[in-house]
Protein backbone atom coordinates (compact mmCIF):
# COMPACT_ATOMS: atom_id res chain seq x y z
CA UNK A 1 0.00 0.00 0.00
CA UNK A 2 2.97 2.29 0.35
CA UNK A 3 3.54 2.56 -3.40
CA UNK A 4 1.66 5.70 -4.51
CA UNK A 5 0.90 4.27 -7.98
CA UNK A 6 -0.73 1.13 -6.60
CA UNK A 7 -2.54 3.18 -3.96
CA UNK A 8 -4.01 5.50 -6.60
CA UNK A 9 -5.05 2.65 -8.87
CA UNK A 10 -6.81 0.96 -5.94
CA UNK A 11 -8.47 4.26 -5.06
CA UNK A 12 -9.71 4.56 -8.66
CA UNK A 13 -11.25 1.09 -8.62
CA UNK A 14 -12.92 1.59 -5.23
CA UNK A 15 -14.32 4.99 -6.23
CA UNK A 16 -15.71 3.66 -9.54
CA UNK A 17 -17.40 0.85 -7.63
CA UNK A 18 -18.91 3.17 -5.01
CA UNK A 19 -20.05 5.64 -7.66
CA UNK A 20 -21.60 3.17 -10.07
CA UNK A 21 -23.17 0.64 -7.75
CA UNK A 22 -24.07 2.75 -4.72
CA UNK A 23 -24.28 6.49 -5.41
CA UNK A 24 -25.87 6.20 -8.87
CA UNK A 25 -28.59 4.02 -7.38
CA UNK A 26 -29.37 6.50 -4.63
CA UNK A 27 -32.27 8.78 -5.37
CA UNK A 28 -32.13 12.10 -3.63
CA UNK A 29 -35.20 13.95 -4.85
CA UNK A 30 -34.44 13.69 -8.54
CA UNK A 31 -32.29 16.82 -8.65
CA UNK A 32 -29.24 15.68 -6.77
CA UNK A 33 -26.58 13.49 -8.29
CA UNK A 34 -23.52 13.25 -6.02
CA UNK A 35 -20.23 12.49 -7.80
CA UNK A 36 -17.83 11.23 -5.18
CA UNK A 37 -15.43 9.93 -7.85
CA UNK A 38 -13.92 13.40 -8.33
CA UNK A 39 -12.11 12.77 -5.03
CA UNK A 40 -9.65 10.73 -7.10
CA UNK A 41 -8.43 13.87 -8.91
CA UNK A 42 -8.46 15.89 -5.68
CA UNK A 43 -6.21 13.35 -3.96
CA UNK A 44 -3.61 12.75 -6.69
CA UNK A 45 -0.17 13.42 -5.15
CA UNK A 46 1.31 16.92 -5.53
CA UNK A 47 4.35 15.61 -7.38
CA UNK A 48 2.26 13.97 -10.14
CA UNK A 49 3.56 15.27 -13.49
CA UNK A 50 1.04 17.28 -15.51
CA UNK A 51 0.62 14.78 -18.33
CA UNK A 52 0.03 11.91 -15.91
CA UNK A 53 -2.55 13.93 -14.01
CA UNK A 54 -4.46 14.71 -17.21
CA UNK A 55 -4.25 11.10 -18.26
CA UNK A 56 -5.41 9.80 -14.85
CA UNK A 57 -8.34 12.24 -14.91
CA UNK A 58 -9.22 10.94 -18.35
CA UNK A 59 -9.14 7.30 -17.20
CA UNK A 60 -11.31 8.15 -14.19
CA UNK A 61 -13.95 10.00 -16.23
CA UNK A 62 -13.91 7.35 -18.94
CA UNK A 63 -14.40 4.50 -16.44
CA UNK A 64 -17.48 6.23 -15.00
CA UNK A 65 -18.77 6.91 -18.52
CA UNK A 66 -18.54 3.23 -19.47
CA UNK A 67 -21.03 2.38 -16.74
CA UNK A 68 -23.39 5.29 -17.10
CA UNK A 69 -24.49 5.16 -20.71
CA UNK A 70 -21.29 6.44 -22.33
CA UNK A 71 -22.37 10.04 -22.60
CA UNK A 72 -18.74 11.29 -22.58
CA UNK A 73 -19.66 14.09 -20.18
CA UNK A 74 -17.87 12.60 -17.17
CA UNK A 75 -14.70 12.30 -19.27
CA UNK A 76 -15.02 15.87 -20.52
CA UNK A 77 -15.55 17.51 -17.14
CA UNK A 78 -13.00 15.36 -15.28
CA UNK A 79 -10.23 16.11 -17.81
CA UNK A 80 -11.01 19.80 -17.43
CA UNK A 81 -10.82 19.41 -13.67
CA UNK A 82 -7.36 17.86 -14.03
CA UNK A 83 -6.36 20.74 -16.30
CA UNK A 84 -7.29 23.48 -13.82
CA UNK A 85 -5.97 21.67 -10.75
CA UNK A 86 -2.43 23.16 -10.96
CA UNK A 87 -3.89 26.67 -11.19
CA UNK A 88 -6.18 26.04 -8.22
CA UNK A 89 -3.21 24.68 -6.25
CA UNK A 90 -1.31 27.90 -6.95
CA UNK A 91 -4.36 29.97 -6.04
CA UNK A 92 -5.08 28.21 -2.74
CA UNK A 93 -1.80 28.71 -0.97
CA UNK A 94 -0.97 26.78 2.12
CA UNK A 95 0.92 27.81 5.23
CA UNK A 96 3.10 24.82 4.48
CA UNK A 97 4.81 24.29 1.13
CA UNK A 98 3.62 21.48 -1.09
CA UNK A 99 6.63 19.39 -0.23
CA UNK A 100 6.95 15.87 -1.67
CA UNK A 101 5.43 13.21 0.54
CA UNK A 102 2.55 15.42 1.58
CA UNK A 103 -0.91 14.30 0.50
CA UNK A 104 -3.55 16.80 -0.64
CA UNK A 105 -5.78 15.71 2.22
CA UNK A 106 -7.31 17.07 5.40
CA UNK A 107 -4.83 15.04 7.44
CA UNK A 108 -1.74 16.68 5.98
CA UNK A 109 -2.88 20.22 5.26
CA UNK A 110 -5.93 20.83 7.44
CA UNK A 111 -9.50 21.90 6.81
CA UNK A 112 -8.68 25.56 6.12
CA UNK A 113 -6.67 24.45 3.08
CA UNK A 114 -8.78 21.48 1.98
CA UNK A 115 -12.11 23.35 2.03
CA UNK A 116 -11.42 26.09 -0.55
CA UNK A 117 -9.37 23.66 -2.66
CA UNK A 118 -12.11 21.05 -2.92
CA UNK A 119 -15.01 23.52 -3.16
CA UNK A 120 -13.40 25.31 -6.13
CA UNK A 121 -12.55 22.14 -8.06
CA UNK A 122 -15.85 20.38 -7.37
CA UNK A 123 -17.84 23.43 -8.38
CA UNK A 124 -15.90 23.78 -11.65
CA UNK A 125 -16.39 20.08 -12.41
CA UNK A 126 -20.11 20.00 -11.55
CA UNK A 127 -20.92 23.23 -13.41
CA UNK A 128 -19.31 21.88 -16.55
CA UNK A 129 -20.98 18.49 -16.13
CA UNK A 130 -24.52 19.78 -15.71
CA UNK A 131 -24.25 22.39 -18.47
CA UNK A 132 -22.77 20.02 -21.04
CA UNK A 133 -25.40 17.43 -20.08
CA UNK A 134 -28.21 19.71 -21.22
CA UNK A 135 -26.47 22.19 -23.59
CA UNK A 136 -29.42 24.53 -23.48
CA UNK A 137 -29.49 27.95 -21.91
CA UNK A 138 -33.26 27.96 -21.51
CA UNK A 139 -32.83 25.77 -18.46
CA UNK A 140 -30.16 27.99 -16.91
CA UNK A 141 -31.62 28.31 -13.40
CA UNK A 142 -32.66 24.69 -13.15
CA UNK A 143 -29.11 23.65 -14.07
CA UNK A 144 -27.59 26.13 -11.64
CA UNK A 145 -29.79 24.73 -8.89
CA UNK A 146 -28.78 21.18 -9.70
CA UNK A 147 -25.11 22.20 -9.79
CA UNK A 148 -25.16 23.87 -6.39
CA UNK A 149 -27.19 21.16 -4.66
CA UNK A 150 -25.17 18.31 -6.15
CA UNK A 151 -21.86 20.06 -5.37
CA UNK A 152 -22.94 20.39 -1.75
CA UNK A 153 -23.86 16.72 -1.47
CA UNK A 154 -20.62 15.65 -3.22
CA UNK A 155 -18.68 17.84 -0.77
CA UNK A 156 -20.40 16.23 2.20
CA UNK A 157 -19.54 12.78 0.87
CA UNK A 158 -15.92 13.77 0.31
CA UNK A 159 -15.63 15.23 3.82
CA UNK A 160 -17.09 12.04 5.27
CA UNK A 161 -14.60 9.99 3.26
CA UNK A 162 -11.76 12.22 4.54
CA UNK A 163 -12.89 11.76 8.13
CA UNK A 164 -13.06 7.99 7.69
CA UNK A 165 -9.60 7.79 6.09
CA UNK A 166 -8.17 10.14 8.73
CA UNK A 167 -9.50 7.97 11.56
CA UNK A 168 -8.08 4.81 10.09
CA UNK A 169 -4.62 6.33 9.77
CA UNK A 170 -4.62 7.59 13.37
CA UNK A 171 -5.07 4.17 14.94
CA UNK B 1 12.51 20.66 -36.03
CA UNK B 2 14.25 21.78 -32.88
CA UNK B 3 11.73 24.58 -32.57
CA UNK B 4 8.91 22.11 -32.88
CA UNK B 5 10.32 19.93 -30.10
CA UNK B 6 10.84 22.98 -27.92
CA UNK B 7 7.29 24.04 -28.63
CA UNK B 8 5.93 20.60 -27.75
CA UNK B 9 7.99 20.52 -24.55
CA UNK B 10 6.78 23.91 -23.51
CA UNK B 11 3.10 23.36 -24.21
CA UNK B 12 2.81 19.58 -23.76
CA UNK B 13 0.38 20.02 -20.86
CA UNK B 14 -1.98 22.19 -22.88
CA UNK B 15 -1.67 20.04 -26.01
CA UNK B 16 -2.43 16.84 -24.11
CA UNK B 17 -5.40 18.62 -22.52
CA UNK B 18 -6.73 19.54 -25.96
CA UNK B 19 -6.24 15.99 -27.27
CA UNK B 20 -8.05 14.39 -24.34
CA UNK B 21 -10.90 16.89 -24.47
CA UNK B 22 -11.24 16.25 -28.20
CA UNK B 23 -11.62 12.53 -27.47
CA UNK B 24 -14.31 13.39 -24.90
CA UNK B 25 -16.13 15.60 -27.39
CA UNK B 26 -16.01 12.81 -30.00
CA UNK B 27 -17.64 10.50 -27.44
CA UNK B 28 -20.31 13.11 -26.65
CA UNK B 29 -21.00 13.57 -30.35
CA UNK B 30 -21.12 9.82 -31.03
CA UNK B 31 -23.81 9.60 -28.38
CA UNK B 32 -26.10 11.82 -30.43
CA UNK B 33 -25.21 10.61 -33.90
CA UNK B 34 -27.88 8.65 -35.63
CA UNK B 35 -25.72 5.75 -36.80
CA UNK B 36 -24.36 4.83 -33.40
CA UNK B 37 -20.69 4.06 -33.27
CA UNK B 38 -17.92 1.71 -32.33
CA UNK B 39 -17.27 3.61 -29.10
CA UNK B 40 -20.87 3.13 -28.00
CA UNK B 41 -20.76 -0.56 -28.86
CA UNK B 42 -17.54 -1.05 -26.95
CA UNK B 43 -18.92 0.68 -23.86
CA UNK B 44 -22.18 -1.26 -24.01
CA UNK B 45 -20.34 -4.60 -24.08
CA UNK B 46 -17.82 -3.77 -21.35
CA UNK B 47 -20.06 -1.84 -19.00
CA UNK B 48 -23.00 -4.15 -19.60
CA UNK B 49 -20.96 -7.28 -18.88
CA UNK B 50 -19.74 -6.07 -15.51
CA UNK B 51 -23.04 -4.51 -14.44
CA UNK B 52 -24.86 -7.67 -15.42
CA UNK B 53 -22.75 -9.74 -13.04
CA UNK B 54 -23.38 -7.34 -10.18
CA UNK B 55 -27.06 -7.26 -11.06
CA UNK B 56 -27.33 -11.05 -10.79
CA UNK B 57 -26.27 -10.69 -7.15
CA UNK B 58 -28.83 -8.08 -6.20
CA UNK B 59 -31.59 -9.50 -8.35
CA UNK B 60 -33.64 -11.36 -5.81
CA UNK B 61 -34.11 -8.35 -3.55
CA UNK B 62 -36.83 -7.06 -5.88
CA UNK B 63 -38.31 -10.47 -6.61
CA UNK B 64 -41.52 -9.98 -4.67
CA UNK B 65 -42.38 -6.67 -6.38
CA UNK B 66 -41.46 -8.06 -9.81
CA UNK B 67 -43.67 -11.07 -9.24
CA UNK B 68 -46.60 -8.90 -8.27
CA UNK B 69 -46.29 -6.73 -11.36
CA UNK B 70 -46.00 -9.74 -13.67
CA UNK B 71 -48.98 -11.47 -12.02
CA UNK B 72 -51.07 -8.32 -12.48
CA UNK B 73 -50.11 -8.17 -16.11
CA UNK B 74 -50.94 -11.85 -16.56
CA UNK B 75 -54.38 -11.26 -15.11
CA UNK B 76 -54.93 -8.27 -17.37
CA UNK B 77 -53.92 -10.24 -20.46
CA UNK B 78 -56.00 -13.24 -19.43
CA UNK B 79 -59.04 -10.97 -19.32
CA UNK B 80 -58.47 -10.16 -22.97
CA UNK B 81 -58.15 -13.63 -24.43
CA UNK B 82 -61.02 -15.20 -26.29
CA UNK B 83 -61.85 -17.86 -23.74
CA UNK B 84 -62.83 -15.31 -21.14
CA UNK B 85 -65.61 -13.94 -23.32
CA UNK B 86 -69.06 -15.46 -23.59
CA UNK B 87 -70.66 -15.46 -26.99
CA UNK B 88 -73.82 -13.35 -26.92
CA UNK B 89 -75.08 -14.16 -30.37
CA UNK B 90 -76.51 -17.34 -31.78
CA UNK B 91 -75.82 -16.58 -35.38
CA UNK B 92 -73.20 -18.80 -36.83
CA UNK B 93 -70.25 -17.15 -38.40
CA UNK B 94 -66.76 -18.06 -39.42
CA UNK B 95 -63.70 -16.28 -38.22
CA UNK B 96 -61.50 -15.42 -41.13
CA UNK B 97 -58.07 -15.48 -39.59
CA UNK B 98 -56.42 -13.81 -42.53
CA UNK B 99 -57.91 -10.44 -41.66
CA UNK B 100 -55.59 -10.31 -38.66
CA UNK B 101 -51.95 -9.92 -39.33
CA UNK B 102 -49.46 -9.48 -36.57
CA UNK B 103 -47.81 -6.07 -36.61
CA UNK B 104 -45.83 -6.05 -33.38
CA UNK B 105 -43.73 -8.65 -31.66
CA UNK B 106 -42.14 -8.25 -28.25
CA UNK B 107 -38.70 -9.19 -27.02
CA UNK B 108 -38.50 -9.51 -23.26
CA UNK B 109 -35.42 -8.01 -21.64
CA UNK B 110 -33.98 -7.55 -18.20
CA UNK B 111 -32.90 -4.13 -16.96
CA UNK B 112 -29.29 -4.30 -15.86
CA UNK B 113 -28.86 -0.65 -14.99
CA UNK B 114 -30.85 2.52 -15.15
CA UNK B 115 -30.95 6.00 -13.69
CA UNK B 116 -33.63 8.53 -12.93
CA UNK B 117 -31.79 11.31 -11.18
CA UNK B 118 -29.91 12.76 -14.14
CA UNK B 119 -31.21 15.20 -16.73
CA UNK B 120 -30.63 12.60 -19.45
CA UNK B 121 -31.38 9.12 -18.22
CA UNK B 122 -30.41 5.87 -19.89
CA UNK B 123 -31.16 2.24 -19.24
CA UNK B 124 -29.11 -0.82 -20.17
CA UNK B 125 -30.87 -4.03 -21.25
CA UNK B 126 -29.47 -7.54 -21.55
CA UNK B 127 -30.63 -8.05 -25.13
CA UNK B 128 -28.66 -6.93 -28.18
CA UNK B 129 -28.34 -7.30 -31.92
CA UNK B 130 -28.06 -11.10 -31.77
CA UNK B 131 -31.54 -11.16 -30.19
CA UNK B 132 -32.94 -8.96 -32.95
CA UNK B 133 -32.84 -5.61 -31.19
CA UNK B 134 -32.34 -2.62 -33.49
CA UNK B 135 -31.81 1.06 -32.92
CA UNK B 136 -34.94 3.21 -32.39
CA UNK B 137 -37.17 0.30 -31.31
CA UNK B 138 -39.65 1.23 -28.61
CA UNK B 139 -39.33 -0.11 -25.07
CA UNK B 140 -42.36 -0.60 -22.82
CA UNK B 141 -42.95 -2.16 -19.42
CA UNK B 142 -46.03 -3.84 -18.00
CA UNK B 143 -47.11 -0.50 -16.56
CA UNK B 144 -46.33 1.88 -19.37
CA UNK B 145 -43.85 3.26 -21.84
CA UNK B 146 -40.12 3.37 -21.04
CA UNK B 147 -38.21 4.82 -24.00
CA UNK B 148 -36.45 4.15 -27.26
CA UNK B 149 -33.36 2.03 -28.00
CA UNK B 150 -30.53 4.46 -28.68
CA UNK B 151 -27.62 2.11 -29.33
CA UNK B 152 -27.14 -1.61 -29.69
CA UNK B 153 -24.14 -3.86 -29.29
CA UNK B 154 -23.92 -7.62 -29.72
CA UNK B 155 -25.39 -8.60 -26.36
CA UNK B 156 -26.65 -5.37 -24.84
CA UNK B 157 -28.66 -2.35 -25.75
CA UNK B 158 -28.94 1.15 -24.36
CA UNK B 159 -32.30 2.83 -24.02
CA UNK B 160 -32.93 6.56 -24.08
CA UNK B 161 -35.62 6.76 -21.43
CA UNK B 162 -38.66 9.04 -21.43
CA UNK B 163 -36.66 10.87 -18.74
CA UNK B 164 -34.36 12.54 -21.28
CA UNK B 165 -34.14 16.07 -22.63
CA UNK B 166 -34.33 14.83 -26.24
CA UNK B 167 -37.27 12.52 -25.63
CA UNK B 168 -40.48 13.51 -27.42
CA UNK B 169 -43.28 10.99 -27.55
CA UNK B 170 -46.44 11.35 -29.58
CA UNK B 171 -49.28 10.89 -27.10
CA UNK B 172 -53.03 11.34 -26.96
CA UNK B 173 -55.81 11.64 -24.43
CA UNK B 174 -57.71 8.38 -24.36
CA UNK B 175 -61.14 9.94 -23.69
CA UNK B 176 -61.13 12.69 -26.33
CA UNK B 177 -58.58 11.27 -28.74
CA UNK B 178 -56.71 14.59 -29.07
CA UNK B 179 -52.98 14.28 -29.44
CA UNK B 180 -50.01 16.19 -28.11
CA UNK B 181 -46.42 15.43 -27.38
CA UNK B 182 -44.94 14.22 -24.15
CA UNK B 183 -41.65 15.66 -22.90
CA UNK B 184 -39.75 15.66 -19.62
CA UNK B 185 -38.37 18.88 -18.22
CA UNK B 186 -36.16 17.35 -15.56
CA UNK B 187 -36.75 17.35 -11.82
CA UNK B 188 -39.16 14.84 -10.39
CA UNK B 189 -38.96 11.61 -12.36
CA UNK B 190 -42.58 10.70 -11.63
CA UNK B 191 -44.02 13.57 -13.71
CA UNK B 192 -43.85 14.43 -17.41
CA UNK B 193 -45.39 17.22 -19.42
CA UNK B 194 -47.97 16.79 -22.19
CA UNK B 195 -47.72 19.80 -24.50
CA UNK B 196 -49.51 21.08 -27.61
CA UNK B 197 -53.02 20.05 -26.61
CA UNK B 198 -55.49 22.42 -28.28
CA UNK B 199 -57.14 24.59 -25.63
CA UNK B 200 -60.70 24.27 -26.94
CA UNK B 201 -60.97 20.63 -26.00
CA UNK B 202 -62.43 19.24 -22.84
CA UNK B 203 -59.69 18.04 -20.55
CA UNK B 204 -60.12 16.73 -17.03
CA UNK B 205 -57.92 15.84 -14.14
CA UNK B 206 -57.30 12.11 -14.17
CA UNK B 207 -57.63 11.72 -17.95
CA UNK B 208 -55.62 8.77 -19.24
CA UNK B 209 -52.72 9.55 -21.57
CA UNK B 210 -51.71 6.83 -24.04
CA UNK B 211 -49.40 6.59 -27.04
CA UNK B 212 -50.93 7.87 -30.26
CA UNK B 213 -49.51 5.29 -32.63
CA UNK B 214 -48.39 8.06 -34.99
CA UNK B 215 -44.75 7.12 -34.56
CA UNK B 216 -43.49 4.04 -36.32
CA UNK B 217 -42.07 2.55 -33.15
CA UNK B 218 -44.72 2.69 -30.43
CA UNK B 219 -47.92 0.69 -30.89
CA UNK B 220 -51.10 2.65 -30.28
CA UNK B 221 -52.68 2.67 -26.84
CA UNK B 222 -49.70 1.94 -24.60
CA UNK B 223 -50.31 3.52 -21.20
CA UNK B 224 -48.23 6.60 -20.35
CA UNK B 225 -49.93 8.04 -17.29
CA UNK B 226 -52.72 10.26 -16.01
CA UNK B 227 -53.24 14.02 -16.11
CA UNK B 228 -52.47 15.42 -12.66
CA UNK B 229 -53.29 19.05 -13.48
CA UNK B 230 -53.22 21.35 -16.50
CA UNK B 231 -52.93 25.01 -17.42
CA UNK B 232 -52.88 27.15 -20.53
CA UNK B 233 -49.44 27.55 -22.00
CA UNK B 234 -48.68 31.29 -21.71
CA UNK B 235 -48.79 33.10 -25.05
CA UNK B 236 -50.32 30.24 -27.01
CA UNK B 237 -53.70 28.63 -27.39
CA UNK B 238 -52.59 25.25 -26.13
CA UNK B 239 -52.79 23.43 -22.83
CA UNK B 240 -49.89 21.98 -20.91
CA UNK B 241 -50.77 18.98 -18.81
CA UNK B 242 -48.70 17.58 -15.95
CA UNK B 243 -48.73 13.82 -16.37
CA UNK B 244 -48.05 11.34 -13.61
CA UNK B 245 -46.24 8.40 -15.23
CA UNK B 246 -47.91 5.06 -14.66
CA UNK B 247 -44.57 3.25 -14.57
CA UNK B 248 -42.16 3.82 -11.70
CA UNK B 249 -38.85 4.15 -13.56
CA UNK B 250 -36.94 3.41 -10.42
CA UNK B 251 -38.42 -0.02 -9.97
CA UNK B 252 -38.33 -1.56 -13.44
CA UNK B 253 -36.73 -4.98 -13.64
CA UNK B 254 -38.22 -6.48 -16.78
CA UNK B 255 -39.28 -4.65 -19.94
CA UNK B 256 -40.38 -5.47 -23.48
CA UNK B 257 -38.68 -4.26 -26.65
CA UNK B 258 -41.26 -3.67 -29.36
CA UNK B 259 -40.53 -4.72 -32.90
CA UNK B 260 -42.73 -3.24 -35.60
CA UNK B 261 -42.87 -5.83 -38.41
CA UNK B 262 -44.26 -3.28 -40.87
CA UNK B 263 -41.80 -0.54 -40.10
CA UNK B 264 -39.79 -0.84 -43.30
CA UNK B 265 -42.92 -0.82 -45.42
CA UNK B 266 -44.27 2.23 -43.60
CA UNK B 267 -40.96 3.97 -43.89
CA UNK B 268 -40.67 3.34 -47.62
CA UNK B 269 -44.07 4.86 -48.22
CA UNK B 270 -43.24 7.90 -46.13
CA UNK B 271 -39.98 8.44 -47.98
CA UNK B 272 -41.55 8.23 -51.44
CA UNK B 273 -43.96 11.02 -50.52
CA UNK B 274 -41.18 13.46 -49.79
Amino acid sequence: MSNPIIRNILRLIVLVFIQVFILDNMHLGGYINPMLYVMFVLMLPFETPGWLMLFSSFVMGFSIDIFTGMTGIHTFSTVFMGFVRPSVLRLVSSSRDYEPGLQPSVRDLGWDWFLPYSILLIFIHHTLYFFVEVLRFSEFFAILGRTILSSLVTLIFIFLAQVIIYRKKKR
Amino acid sequence: MRNLIAFLQRFHFFILFLILETVAIIIIASNNSYQGSAIQGFANELGGGITNRYNNLTDYVNLRETNRILAEENARLRRQIESSYVKYTHHTFTINDTIYKQQYTFIDAKVISSSSSKRNNYMMLNKGSIHGVKKSMAVISSNGIVGIVSSVSKNYSKVMMVLHSESRISAKLKRTNYSGSLIWKGGNYRYGLLTDIPSHIDIKKGDTVITSGFSLDFPEGIMIGRIENFKQDPGTSTYEGKVKFSADYNKLDYVYIVRNLFKEEQQTIMNTEQ
